[in-house]
């Protein structure tokens, strides 16, 4: 009984626990002497794998029948002047990311030992040391439930991938890292201007005489009891964000989308992502797809949408526009890629447009779908960059004229590729499908979008086929074409040896479980979705009914519904 | 003359620095190589007892320990600091010291050797920051500003064999000579408005004049612009910002960084006690803010210097030129606080004091600042300073050590949290935005932004570079761990800055009247009522 107690006691510890772990072992890392690289790997991996371990644990304490609810609190006081905390939980929205981000870091670093002297020369344990600095702030990021804190998480992600590419890339490494950098942190600092100026604006907010009025509900104020404070709370923005008007919102929104659309990337500032995979080494680019794009599309769910709803009803076919543009425009592009890595980045800006259409169509449906496909593109596309890497520490080439036919020498290595392909085209029956599916349907419900959309993003869905196909004949099928030149170092011909086999597995028989059964996500997340949209649907609700308002006494009529009854008859385009 | 004794009875830091800097002057000159060594360590003690004086003064004033002003905060800040720009100047071993100290004394290069003098012109110019801080009479103002850069132009041109220094030091003083005469022209005009140089009885005339024609009269307020123009010199703010990146690429890299921090504080500290004459203060129960042109002109001010800073920054080969603009900038950034003054404090926490958020900044600035120019002084290009980024190229391969500092005190400055500079902005930029400058923080914002540019390129340098056999570490071990308390300092004070920004929001401005400024926002409260029904 007293077990019992004790290890209650120590839940709030768990994510803190899981967040440091990594972190704790690289720094652990850096002291070890540089020449002893097993025990380097030997380090790396278990860091990752006990990590991984603590986040399946926390899996099985997080209580999935209250899935909607942030659990598992902790909150650390940082800046008490500034309103700043350390302070965060998991709902199931950021438990399935938390996971995602623990199941595939074991794997990369697996990937990475093969030939690690190669790629890293001396420095492996800075490689290292990055990659798991980078899990820690992902696995942060996904649990801040602080503004201010999430913030610093993505912030954080910037640091080791600067560094994996510029270090570790290949030849136009300087370039990349540095063009990477810019974009991201020019869009991050526009963001932060965003979240002082929500933070400011609550504590400008007169919460009494709301309360007095009966605009704010007496328990909502009980709630949140520092609301007109100086805080970063999202709780507390969130609500004291719907007392602004539309134009206010659209400015917060137009600030936080600066980061977020950088971050996933979305058609106009995606230029970034394309020269940081191709240069980015294969642990790099991995989790730069996988899941630091995820950071901006769920950080657009998360924080974007609830925030500022007026302005996302006003501007979501605007943005709706931007990422069908992207899906076919990119979709086109990838087609006549010769580079396999740009390629599949190119897909993956594809993808996200996609996952960034579902978020704005501003429905059960679609956003659940999106976030699947988040999910189920961080795996297969993931998986994919893997696949290119192991090809590349073999023959040294990534560009598509040199190979062919290499389903002929690289039998194994072939059918993982033609697997994790048929998932990011949406195979019914595989991961893919189920997302892109709903995300297609939800977005033609929608009825601030509706099927000229879902018409356009469908074609995007044949694009894709079109250009993976071509891949995959292109480099699998046909006569057997390997390139002689040894100038990069020795061309190998065996197949996947047992580690490779064990990297990629893993993630085949998830996505195919995802793809058979993808019920147990969808039906978690759908609670986790709800308070998000709540906001938005309201909107458009107050709109429907804002002629019934204006005519009527209004005495009945609460204060937001009536703001919101004013701004849709001002805000109208 | 009681007013003397007891103003004196205030000045033990100061009086116990200008003490220690004589004693330098002697033991430096000293025929005994012993007591020659010692003269650091004078230097050193002299700070400590300062700051413990500073400490001592306040428990005395207060019963408890706190730092309760503004004065005995900056003076804390500079004798902290002043410790570890003294281990940067100081950090040559005793060897390599004494064999060129007994060779001939014509070379002396500020950056290797070390001399009584330089230490004695160190601890006078800190005097002059404190003494700046602790100022209450126009014309005292003045003279410690003076004391505060004349024995920089001397420290600049001690490296007597570079010309480059000579040059920057005839161009650093003539310049520095002017600004002097545009702001003493403003003291004068000051006191011609008022009758006074007293800040009490000037403030006093200025309040009778809002209350009887509702503002300042011109000649005052030509007064105060001259007096702000000319102090942006001590700041490297646009339009006196020309000399800066010469200056900083001429002098030896430990003067240099002494120059990044030290005239700026007292900069910064004399433009806070200057503008506090003017507004700041309440009139009929109301609270006088800035004069629309002082607004216009600080507003102009810091987004020129912040653009300016920024964007040659990005065009420089020298690393010691990008720092300087990349000080230049920070001037700007530190200039919103400056504008945003200390009003509108509300209930809602610290943020919203631009006055405590300069003071936060200046040590958050200072400390990452200075550890990136010592790094810079310990590598050496065949025996000459290093300057250029192929200098630094290859860094992390070499000195892991020095690499990582560069890299904590460049994502210092460029804002990145958890680093105390990210801090830093926030409290700046949250408080314009609380005194609704928005569009001065977008462009704050996006300046940050630009300055990515070439902080990166610093770091890819030293990070992403091979290195070159030509460049070795010079042996001064004592620079190193100075660099290495002032990057400790950038993460420490990250976590930790609470006590500091508790400290700042404390440190009342003398004059200044915070409990009248106003303490609900009756602007933003319209704005919100506005989209009620």
């Amino acid at each position: 009984m007293d077990f019992q107690a004790f290890l209650q006691s120590l839940q709030p510890l768990l994510i803190p626990a899981m967040i440091l772990f990594p972190l704790a072992g690289g720094i652990l890392l850096l002291l070890l002497p540089r020449h002893e690289l097993h025990k380097i790997c030997y380090g790396t991996f278990y860091t990752t794998f006990i990590t991984l371990l603590l986040a399946l644990t926390a899996a099985g304490v997080f209580d999935w029948e209250r899935s909607g609810e942030v659990q598992l609190k902790f909150d650390l006081n940082w800046i008490n002047a500034f309103g700043l905390r350390l302070e965060g939980g998991v709902d199931s929205l950021s438990m399935w990311f938390v996971l995602l981000t623990t199941f595939l870091m074991p794997l990369v670093m697996l990937e990475a030992f093969t030939h690690l002297r190669q790629r890293t020369g001396d420095r492996a344990k800075e490689f290292f040391f990055w990659l798991l600095f980078a899990e820690s702030a992902m696995i942060a990021a996904f649990c801040a439930t602080d503004l201010i804190f999430f913030y610093v998480c993505y912030e954080f992600t910037l640091i080791p991938l600067f560094f994996l590419i510029g270090v570790f890339g290949s030849t136009d490494r300087k370039k990349a890292a540095m063009v990477y950098f810019c974009y991201s942190f020019t869009g991050s600092m526009l963001m932060l201007a965003g979240i002082l100026y929500v933070a400011w604006f609550n504590t400008t907010l007169p919460v009494e005489e709301l309360v007095a009025t009966g605009a704010l509900a007496a328990d909502t104020r009980l709630a949140l009891p520092q609301l007109g404070e100086w805080t970063f709370n999202f709780n507390h923005l969130k609500e004291a964000a719907q007392y602004m008007d539309g134009t206010q919102q659209a400015f917060v929104l137009l600030a936080l989308m600066c980061g977020f659309a950088v971050k996933v990337p979305m058609f106009p500032v995606h230029t970034w992502l394309p020269l940081a995979h191709t240069e980015a080494p294969t642990a790099g680019s991995v989790d730069l797809a996988a899941v630091m794009l995820k950071l901006g599309s769920y950080g657009m769910l998360r924080f974007a949408l609830p925030t500022a709803p007026i302005a996302v009803v006003d501007y979501a076919p605007f943005i709706a526009v931007l990422c069908v543009i992207g899906i076919l425009y990119t979709g086109l592009i990838c087609w006549v890629q010769k580079d396999l890595k740009k390629l599949i980045a190119y897909s993956s800006v594809s993808h996200m447009g996609f996952v960034v259409l579902g978020l704005f169509a501003i429905n059960n449906i679609a956003i659940g779908g999106s976030v699947f496909y988040m999910l189920s593109h961080g795996l297969s596309t993931g998986a994919l960059f893997l696949c290119v890497g192991m090809m590349y520490t073999r023959l040294h080439t990534r560009q598509m004229s040199d190979l062919s036919g290499l389903g002929k020498q690289f039998p194994v290595w072939a059918f993982f590729v033609i697997f994790f392909a048929l998932c990011s085209v949406g195979l019914p029956g595989l991961n893919g499908f189920p997302g892109e599916f709903l995300t297609l349907m939800g977005t033609f419900q929608a009825p601030l979008l509706g099927w000229p959309f879902a018409l356009a993003a469908g074609l995007g869905m044949i694009v894709a086929a079109m250009y993976i196909l071509y891949f995959v004949g292109k480099v699998i099928f046909g006569p057997l074409k390997i390139p002689t030149d040894t100038s990069h170092g020795p061309i190998e011909t065996h197949d996947l040896n047992f580690k490779e086999i064990c990297t990629l597995a893993p993630i085949a028989v998830v996505c195919l479980w995802l793809g058979l059964y993808p019920n147990p996500v969808l039906v978690t997340v759908e609670e986790a979705i709800d308070p998000i949209i709540i906001p938005a649907e309201r909107v458009m609700q107050a709109r429907l009914e804002a002629a019934p308002i204006e005519t009527a006494d209004g005495s009945n009529a609460d204060w937001r519904g009536q703001t919101l009854a004013a701004n849709a008859e001002g805000g109208e385009p | 003359m009681n007013g003397m004794v007891e103003k004196l009875s205030t000045l033990g830091p100061e009086m116990c620095l200008l003490i220690g800097g004589c004693i330098c002057l002697v033991t430096g000159l000293d025929r005994l190589g012993a007591v020659r060594r010692a003269t650091v360590w004078v230097a050193a003690l002299s700070l400590v007892c300062a700051g413990f004086l500073t400490v001592d003064f306040e428990a005395h004033d207060h019963g408890v320990f706190r730092v309760g002003g503004m004065a005995p905060y900056i003076k804390l800040i500079v004798c902290g600091v002043g410790l570890i720009l003294l281990m940067i100047a100081a950090g040559v071993p005793m060897q390599l010291r004494q064999t060129v100290q007994a060779e001939n004394a014509k070379d002396f290069e500020p950056g290797d050797i070390l001399r009584g003098e330089f230490f004695a012109f160190f601890l006078f110019s800190l005097t002059g920051v404190m003494l700046c801080a602790s100022a209450d009479d126009l014309v005292w103002l003045f003279l410690a500003l003076e004391l505060t850069s004349l024995p920089t132009y001397v420290m600049v041109a001690t490296a007597r064999e570079k010309t480059m220094a000579q040059e920057s030091a005839v161009k650093y003083f003539f310049l520095g000579a002017m600004s002097a005469a545009v702001f003493l022209y403003g003291f004068a005009l000051i006191y011609g408005a008022t009758g006074f140089t007293s800040f009490d009885m000037i403030r006093q005339t200025a309040a009778m004049q809002i209350e009887t024609h509702g503002a300042i009269t011109p000649m005052l307020l030509i007064g105060m612009v001259l007096a702000v123009i000319g102090v942006c010199f001590k700041i490297a703010a646009v339009p006196m910002h020309f000399y800066a990146a010469d200056v900083y690429e001429g002098a030896s890299t430990p003067v240099t960084a002494f120059l990044a921090f030290t005239p700026k504080v007292a900069g910064f500290v004399a433009l806070i006690l200057l503008l506090g004459l003017v507004a700041w203060f309440p009139v009929d129960g109301e609270f006088v803010q800035l004069p629309p042109v002082l607004v216009a002109l600080l507003w102009i001010i810091a987004v020129l210097t912040m653009s300016v800073g920024n964007v040659l920054g990005l065009l420089q080969k020298s690393v010691k030129r990008t720092l300087a603009y990349s000080s230049i900038a920070h001037s700007g950034y530190i200039l919103m606080g400056v504008l945003v003054g200390p009003g509108l404090v509300g209930t809602h926490g610290a943020v919203g004091d631009g006055i405590a958020a300069v003071l936060f900044y200046l040590p958050a600035y200072g400390l990452a600042t200075i550890a990136s120019f010592a790094v810079i002084g310990c590598m050496r290009r065949n025996g000459e300073e290093a300057d250029s980024f192929d200098d630094l190229s290859g860094l992390a391969r070499r000195h892991p050590w020095l690499a990582w500092i560069m890299m904590l005190s460049v994502f210092s400055l460029l804002g990145i949290p958890p680093f105390v500079g990210f801090l830093g902005k926030v409290y700046l930029f949250g408080s314009a935005i609380q005194a609704q400058y928005i569009w001065l923080v977008v462009i704050a914002v996006v300046n940050s932004a630009v300055s990515a540019g070439y902080y990166l390129h610093i770091l890819a340098a030293c990070f992403f570079g091979d290195p070159d056999k030509d460049v070795q570490r010079y042996p001064a071990p004592g620079r190193r761990l100075g660099a290495g308390i002032a990057a400790f300092g950038c993460i420490a004070l990250g976590f930790l800055g609470g006590w500091i920004v508790n400290a700042t929001h404390d440190a009342n401005i003398p004059g200044v009247d915070k409990s009248a400024a106003p303490i609900t926002l009756d602007d933003s409260d319209d704005q919100v009522s506005a989209t009620k029904p």
